[in-house]
């Protein structure tokens, strides 16, 4: 399975590796549902720290479609509600 | 794994969809991908370009700050030196101040440098993948059938339009940060050419520096009247030599008129008379009248 980190590039990670994630996720959609920032920045580390451990960077002149899509470490509550509004504009450029 | 990043990853996935979506021929497609492509790496690297300007701003800055910050140090220690503890607490309380601003400059300067890191690595990536696509549009012209070549350029096309969504909001961060602290700069820039950080008069020197100027023209004021008075009792006769010695010059005139009378006067020395007057119009009166007497 290949996870984009938004801002870092693509890593390759097994399905068990992909598998051990969800706890990592259920905290991030918590923090953001409550609102937390802190809370988010520490879930969104711990997870992202994982990625790059169990994972392998792919190289930056792969064209490779990612299966999951995850935010930069250091994002904010509002940068993830606004990732989320479908409503935004120009996230795709092509 | 479900949940938040899987609706992230729809989004994204949704709006490549549509992007793709728009074009019918595959060849339009590449082309107008790749045309897109180039025109976003441009602009990472404008963005790399705007956030390395604010961040040598910030630094300009800081560097400012510094040196008020020594210059109020120095006023400090002055205005001890001058036994004026009120103005010295002043002049520190007044540091601590920039030093706080000062500090929440390191804090953005970090951040700045932070985005550019980030800036640059997007545009290395997405360089790196600008290029494997170029290559592989190449390939798909020339080899595929359309069918064939329709399923690959999607393959491609998705491929690099999540690099260019990743890349698109990065660019589009870097510019909201970069406004918000050159919004920030621009009050510390203007309180810096103002010259007066803290002077709620907005005159060029603050007022701690006007109050010890003062203080030192005070003394120095004392200081030429006691000079004054010393010179004057040392010796009155000093003051009225220097009052003659001006109208000199226009009193220079006479002394040709008596620099003729020699001559009459004393017959050996004609020649010597009559040079001086022409060299230097201010010797003579001293001259003859010390050859005179």
């Amino acid at each position: 399975m290949i996870v984009r980190i938004l801002n870092e590039g693509q890593w390759h990670l097994t399905d068990e590796a992909v598998q051990a994630l969800n706890a990592f996720d259920d905290a991030v959609e918590q923090a953001v549902t409550a609102g937390d920032q802190d809370q988010l920045t520490k879930a969104l580390h711990a997870l992202l720290d994982r990625i790059r451990a169990t994972g392998t960077q792919l190289p930056d002149g792969s064209l490779e479609d990612s299966d999951l899509i995850l935010p930069d470490a250091d994002s904010t509550l509002e940068e993830m509600r606004q990732l989320l509004s479908e409503s935004e504009e120009g996230l795709i450029p092509g | 794994m479900s949940g938040i990043f899987q609706r992230i990853s729809m989004i994204f996935r949704a709006k490549t969809d549509k992007a793709l979506d728009k074009m019918e021929d595959p060849r339009q497609t590449l082309d107008y991908s790749y045309q897109r492509q180039l025109e976003l790496l441009q602009k990472v690297r404008r963005g790399v370009a705007d956030v390395a300007t604010s961040r040598k701003r910030i630094e300009l800055q800081a560097n400012q700050l510094n040196t008020q910050a020594d210059k109020l140090t120095n006023q400090a220690q002055k205005a001890l030196e001058v036994g004026r503890e009120d103005l010295a607490r002043e002049a520190l309380t007044r540091r601590s101040g920039l030093q706080q601003q000062l500090s929440d400059l390191q804090v953005q300067h970090a951040q700045l440098q932070g985005e550019e890191e980030k800036l640059t690595r997007a545009s290395q990536r997405l360089q790196a993948k600008v290029d494997a696509f170029r290559t592989k549009k190449e390939t798909i012209k020339a080899t595929y059938s359309a069918a064939e070549a329709q399923t690959r350029i999607n393959e491609a096309f998705s491929g690099i339009s999540e690099e260019m969504g990743d890349v698109g909001l990065a660019v589009q961060r870097a510019e909201d940060k970069t406004a918000q602290l050159q919004a920030r700069a621009g009050a510390i820039d203007e309180l810096l050419a103002s010259g007066a950080l803290d002077d709620p008069t907005g005159t060029a020197k603050d007022d701690i520096t006007l109050e010890l100027e003062q203080l030192a023209s005070t003394s120095d004021v004392e200081n030429e009247l006691a000079r004054m008075k010393a010179s004057l009792g040392a010796g009155p006769a000093a003051a009225p030599q220097a009052i003659e010695g001006q109208p000199s010059p226009s009193g220079a005139q006479p002394p040709p008129s008596q620099v003729a009378q020699p001559p009459g006067l004393d017959a050996q020395t004609p020649q010597e008379y009559q040079a001086p007057p022409a060299q230097d119009q201010e010797a003579p009166p001293a001259q003859p009248q010390g050859d005179l007497r």
